[in-house]
């Protein structure tokens, strides 16, 4: 049992992760035709997978409605809303082309869904002014640092910024600050992260190919 | 017919077809000298044209030197194919409109036109080829007046290569990167002991879960809103394991939202794996992994509803976010929850400082699960990153140095395709 449970798991994991890696190096059929494969293969599996998500929507959900926990109203209209749209696809959109423009499905989608979507974005403008006003509150050095970079670059990327400063020369004027603090400490800054984070990545993808760090299987512990 | 289509034209914008329309007769004279002024210029028009086309209708002369040659650096699946442009080109512009791209298996034919491509230009990479079979090309020029095929031909045959040479510099720092680490794994199970620097980020997920705790109310772990197949996810879930283990603890309900599938199944089996590590596997609720959905701001609204309803006491989240970001950190700000966020997205990461009480950014995010565990040979991940860290900024100093004196040589390895 050991090596099903355990061995197998890990040597496919290891396997699969080699080939993937080598794929990107060895444009050879015979090492990127394979690793294409199991990629598609992953798409296969993913979407297998919506079956249990959809059946856990309705686990959850329904429990609560079921035993009237709060705002159970609105599990009803989800489960609602949710078997409307399996109908809808699934039998009155004309099969496998549910997705093609003019049917049933894609106008609900998005006459019902895009309207309900685009709403949550908007919220974001006022979340943005609320956080905004939290971020320029100058406490310390670095809020104070911020908070001018902050004003520099607003007030620079609109013409007001160009028009308070057009008498100066060119170089001291706010687009220029703007720009200069953007393309240069910023993109430093990003670039910084940017090089850890993938790195991050290398060390993590190799913990998991080499099997150092696999939670994913479950194991006993004590 | 122009005034036919006038009429037309006007009966499309005024919808009245029962009542056929009739122009006035001063309306009707003004449009029957236009007719007559534009006819007499079209006419005069296309005298002037057929004069100036006379030569254009000549077929044009047949482009040169053709040759075809292996796109390297693939999986032979690509011929580039190139070609001496028509003189007609040059010497009688608009003769040659396209150069059209013939195709046989044999040297005799039958050529195919498998492609077409602009008059000026001179190159073309034929995609549909298999490798390690012979392609016959020709090129035609087509005008107007016909088309003229090229009389030589060219010969390739695609080969399949065993190394991306262009991606040799990342091939040679992948290895070193792989030995960096593998040696410090190998030190750090000799015993050797290995520094690791405090993260503030990671020390504060216990002190929020302590928190809940105290309050009596859930932990809410938001794994990012990217499938399994980006590796902050992967990071993510192995830091929930560590999460779901302290909550199991200290008795604390946890909720994690998922909206993937994949993720959602993952997500489960790391609770379960936390709640046994903890000896407390009957405390593990079923319920406690849900999935939501995998739209982007449907998910927000679920999750701002978990935060508005069941009022969690710490919010941790970790993996890919995106414009979410901030509407689900202020959503946990405004319900004073402690919050814990660590992503690697650059973009989103002034977001969950401002909203956020802690932040881990961009590598420290993978390093969490090491930094939980302290397993020595996780760390030991760790120092051989930090030690590829200074390499690479060596080669950064390396290379602004070379390029300053005019060196190219080094940027060009380093750059890849």
């Amino acid at each position: 049992m050991d090596l099903f449970k355990r061995h197998l798991p890990v040597f496919l994991t290891a396997a699969i992760g080699i080939l993937t890696i080598l794929s990107f190096f060895i444009p050879h059929p015979l090492v990127a035709n394979p690793a294409q494969l199991l990629l598609d293969w992953a798409i296969v599996t993913v979407a297998s997978g919506y079956v249990l998500g959809a059946a856990n929507v309705l686990k959850v959900n329904g429990e609560d409605a079921l035993r009237q926990r709060v705002d159970w109203p609105y599990k009803i209209v989800l489960l609602l809303a949710m078997i409307a749209m399996m109908i809808v696809g699934f039998f009155l959109s004309g099969g496998t082309h549910f997705l093609d423009a003019g049917t049933k499905f894609t106008w609900a989608y998005d006459n019902l869904y895009v309207p309900m979507q685009s709403t949550m974005f908007a919220l974001l403008a006022f979340f943005i002014a609320s956080a905004a006003f939290r971020a320029f509150r100058i406490r310390t050095v670095d809020a104070g640092l911020l908070a001018i970079a902050a004003l520099i670059v607003m007030i620079g990327r609109v013409p007001v910024g160009q028009w308070i400063t057009r008498e100066l020369p060119i170089g001291l004027q706010l687009p220029t600050w703007a720009s200069w603090l953007l393309e240069w400490p910023q993109n430093a800054a990003k670039r910084g992260i940017a090089i850890g984070a993938g790195l991050g990545v290398m060390a993590t993808g190799l913990r998991i190919i080499l099997g150092i760090e696999r939670n994913y299987m479950r194991e006993e512990k004590s | 017919m122009p005034f036919q289509a006038a009429r037309d034209t006007d009966l499309r914008r005024t919808p009245t077809p029962n009542r056929p329309w009739r122009p006035t007769p001063v309306l009707a004279g003004a449009l029957a000298a236009l007719c007559l002024l534009a006819g007499a210029a079209t006419a005069r028009a296309q005298d002037s044209t057929a004069v100036a086309l006379a030569p254009a209708i000549l077929a044009p002369a047949p482009p040169s030197g053709v040759a075809s040659a292996d796109v390297p650096d693939d999986k032979g699946e690509a011929l580039a194919v190139s070609w001496t442009a028509s003189p007609d080109e040059a010497a009688h512009p608009g003769r040659v409109l396209i150069y059209r791209l013939l195709r046989a298996d044999a040297e005799t034919g039958p050529f195919v036109a498998v492609d077409s491509v602009a008059a000026g230009t001179t190159r073309k990479t034929d995609e549909h080829v298999k490798d390690g079979r012979t392609y016959w090309y020709r090129v035609a020029a087509v005008g107007l007046g016909g088309e003229a095929i090229s009389a030589d031909t060219g010969v390739g045959k695609p080969t399949a290569q065993w190394l991306n040479s262009t991606r040799l510099s990342v091939f040679l720092i992948t290895i070193l990167f792989f030995v960096f680490v593998l040696g410090y794994i190998h030190f750090a199970q000799r015993g050797r002991e290995l520094f690791v620097r405090r993260i503030p980020g990671i020390d504060a997920i216990e002190e929020a879960i302590g928190r809940a705790t105290e309050m009596g109310r859930s932990v809410l772990y938001v794994p990012g809103i990217n499938d399994i197949d980006d590796i902050q996810t992967m990071a993510s879930l192995t830091i929930l394991e560590s999460v779901a283990k302290m909550t199991a603890r200290y008795e604390t309900p946890i909720i994690v939202p998922t909206n993937y599938p994949v993720v959602f199944t993952l997500a489960q089996e790391m609770v379960k794996n936390g709640f046994v590590a903890a000896g407390r596997p009957d405390a593990y609720d079923p319920n406690a992994v849900r999935y939501v959905t995998t739209e982007q701001f449907a998910y927000v609204a679920a999750v701002n509803g978990i935060m508005l309803r069941d009022k969690p006491a710490a919010n941790l989240y970790l993996g890919a976010f995106f414009a979410e970001s901030l509407l689900l950190a202020e959503t946990g700000f405004a319900t004073k929850a402690i919050q814990v966020a660590g992503t690697a997205q650059v973009a989103q990461l002034p977001f969950f400082v401002v909203a956020c009480d802690y932040t881990l950014i961009g590598e420290e995010l993978y390093a969490a699960s090491a930094y939980l565990s302290r397993e020595p040979r996780l760390l030991g991940s760790l120092k051989g990153s930090d030690l590829m860290k200074v390499l690479l900024i060596l080669i950064i100093v390396v290379g602004c140095a070379l390029e300053t004196a005019g060196i190219h040589a080094f940027t060009n390895f380093m750059n890849t395709q």
